[in-house]
């Protein structure tokens, strides 16, 4: 009985070998190698940052000081501060541009003018960060530095925010160079869900003889989930962007700039600058730190931002097809 | 009621006229971009520039051996980041109907989603900290920031294979894992090779993920167990440094890595024309 069995268990797995449990299998697992990779990455942020764990513990991101040198303490808040600061300036220039760009390709541009623009702004996504940080330091500072900041700061220097000295780098320039960088994932995202909303919406609104634009309003209030979660993917990669930052912000760890002009650090901006120049233990540790929270942050910002646009995606076309 | 219809026009008018100087205003930095860097690149490019390694200060000098690095590391973060993207991307077009599928789906939105600086810490933690700074762990963050968008286009090219040609393959007694591999990649291989190249494009591009896991090195390539230089990474460097050579050496590589992301742009356009709408 027990030999039998066996035998049936060989020949059910010769038939496996052959073929395509084996394939599913594998293919499966190569698949769960993406899962336990975000798995790992965590475990080894943590491990890394462990000593800065144990040394500081949660309160790393409430401190205000960064000492690698005599007391060795650091902590976090200056710098998250400058990472959401940079981010929220980005926001404010980048996304009326974006959701402009949206309505242009979904509303008002046939289709094949429309791959040609969104080819267009594709390009400004493909642009390395190294390179916009380049154009920069080279063409956007002197630029802002003579033409620009003199002037913002004539009309508006009675406030404080736009007072003070003007090197060209900080925290306006930072933000509006992300501000670019990020226009290309909100237009594509927002033109995706826009273009989503059903033909019936557009035509009621049009045969009760709506304008373009009161069409268009329409079409954005059937799509603002979707619109919202575009903007933050957005928010996400101003948040993670790296090296034009570090080029462009000055890169001083200050607990708050003294005005918009001043220069200041983000999270990735710090690790870009410092990480190789790290000496201590303690210090590498630090800047895996703030890497950990950089990491949780923008695990944070993109799961929301995914769920929402998913779900409307789902929603919108669930609809369209009922 | 005349009065009502006339401001509801203007307005249409105001809008659609903010709405392609948007457009227009998001323009305006790309083609600075393109024409600053074609214009002081192009006096950067000679011979030299792509015959003679690093200079150090005052020399002549180019970027021979970043070429080089950058090749090596790119090709080897390739070697283990296609066939992780192609696997998974088979999984989630051809067993759709798996419960993993979702999550592996949902993950891979929000990894191609991360910073690149944190996946190249990642590779710090796991890499550097035990063999060194080395094109291995630079590779190995590099493949990390391939895998979703070659999942991703895998994915989708294998779906536009019709379902009937799997059947038929079915029907004549092949296996599935062959008709996978044999019928329905091989159909699909346009959307697969676009996909390949526009995550290397992406790559070519990163500067963060290798800072920090190969750092600086002006010299040739000298081993996988050690840094080797890297386009992108100069850029950063040569343009920060004080020096007026290896300025200009940071905007011809700006221009030589341009030219290559923008060629493989127009190569995926032509690959998939007709096929994706973006």
């Amino acid at each position: 009985m027990k030999s039998k069995t066996s035998f049936s268990k060989i020949v059910y797995l010769k038939a496996k070998i052959e073929g395509d449990e084996i394939f599913r299998l594998v293919s499966a697992l190569f698949a769960l190698a993406t899962i336990l990779l975000v798995g790992l990455m965590v475990y080894e942020l943590t491990r890394g940052s462990w000593l800065s764990l144990q040394k500081f513990g949660l309160w790393f991101i409430m401190g205000t000081s960064w000492d690698p040198v005599f007391t060795l303490n650091f902590g976090a808040l200056p710098l998250i501060l400058g990472t959401l600061t940079t981010s929220a300036i980005a926001l404010a220039m980048g996304v009326p541009i974006s959701i402009g760009i949206g309505l242009l390709l979904s509303e008002y541009i046939p289709k094949r003018l429309g791959f040609f623009v969104s080819f267009m702004v594709e390009l400004l996504a493909a642009i390395p960060s190294v390179i916009y940080g380049l154009w920069g330091i080279f063409v956007l500072i002197p630029f802002l530095r003579n033409n620009v900041y003199p002037y913002i700061q004539a009309v508006l220097g009675s406030l404080p925010l736009f007072s003070g000295p003007i090197y060209g780098g900080g925290v306006l320039t930072a933000g509006i160079v992300l501000a670019i960088m990020i226009i290309p994932i909100i237009s594509s995202v927002s033109r995706d869900v826009l273009s989503a909303v059903p033909h019936s919406q557009r035509e009621a609104v049009i045969s009760l003889g709506a304008t373009k634009w009161e069409t268009c309003k329409i079409v954005m209030s059937y799509a603002k989930p979707g619109v919202i979660g575009a903007i933050i993917l957005g928010l996400g990669r101003a948040i993670g962007e790296t090296m034009a930052v570090t080029m462009l912000i000055g890169n001083k760890f200050k607990v708050l700039p003294s005005s918009f002009f001043d220069a200041w650090y983000t999270m990735a901006a710090i690790i870009a600058n410092e990480f190789t120049e790290a000496t201590s233990d303690v210090y590498v540790s630090a800047l895996i730190h703030v890497g950990l929270t950089l990491f949780l942050i923008s695990l944070i910002v993109n799961v929301i931002a995914r769920l929402i646009v998913w779900r409307t995606l789902r929603l919108v076309k669930g609809v369209s097809r009922g | 009621m005349m009065d009502n219809y006339r401001i509801r026009k203007i307005k249409d008018r105001l809008m659609r006229i903010l709405v392609w100087s948007s457009l227009i205003i998001a323009m305006i930095p790309l083609f600075s971009i393109l024409l600053d860097v074609f214009v002081n690149g192009a006096r950067a490019i000679d011979m030299d520039f792509f015959l003679l390694p690093t200079p150090t200060v005052g020399e002549k000098g180019g970027i021979a051996n970043a070429i080089q690095g950058t090749l090596i590391t790119l090709g080897l973060a390739s070697i283990i980041g296609v066939p992780i993207g192609i696997m998974s991307g088979i999984f989630l077009s051809e067993y759709h109907d798996s419960k993993l599928s979702q999550p592996v789906r949902f993950i891979n939105d929000v990894l191609s989603g991360f910073p690149s600086i944190v996946v190249g810490i990642f590779g710090y933690v796991l890499i550097v900290s035990v063999i060194g700074f080395s094109v291995i762990a630079a590779a190995f963050s590099l493949a990390i920031i391939m895998i979703p968008i070659v999942t991703r286009t895998t994915e989708e090219s294998l779906r536009m294979v019709p379902v009937a040609i799997r059947e038929a393959a079915l029907a004549l007694g092949i296996r599935r894992w062959k008709t996978i591999i044999f019928i329905v990649l091989k159909g699909a291989r346009k959307g697969v090779i676009t996909g390949i190249l526009l995550a290397l494009a992406r790559i070519a591009g990163e500067s963060a993920p290798v800072l920090v896991t190969m750092g600086y090195w002006r010299w040739w390539f000298s081993g996988l167990n050690r840094p080797a230089s890297n386009i992108a990474l100069n850029i950063y460097l040569f343009a920060i440094s004080p020096f007026e050579n290896w300025r200009t050496l940071a905007w011809g590589s700006a221009l030589f890595l341009i030219l290559m992301i923008l060629g493989i742009s127009i190569l995926v356009r032509v690959l998939t024309r007709g096929k994706y709408e973006w």
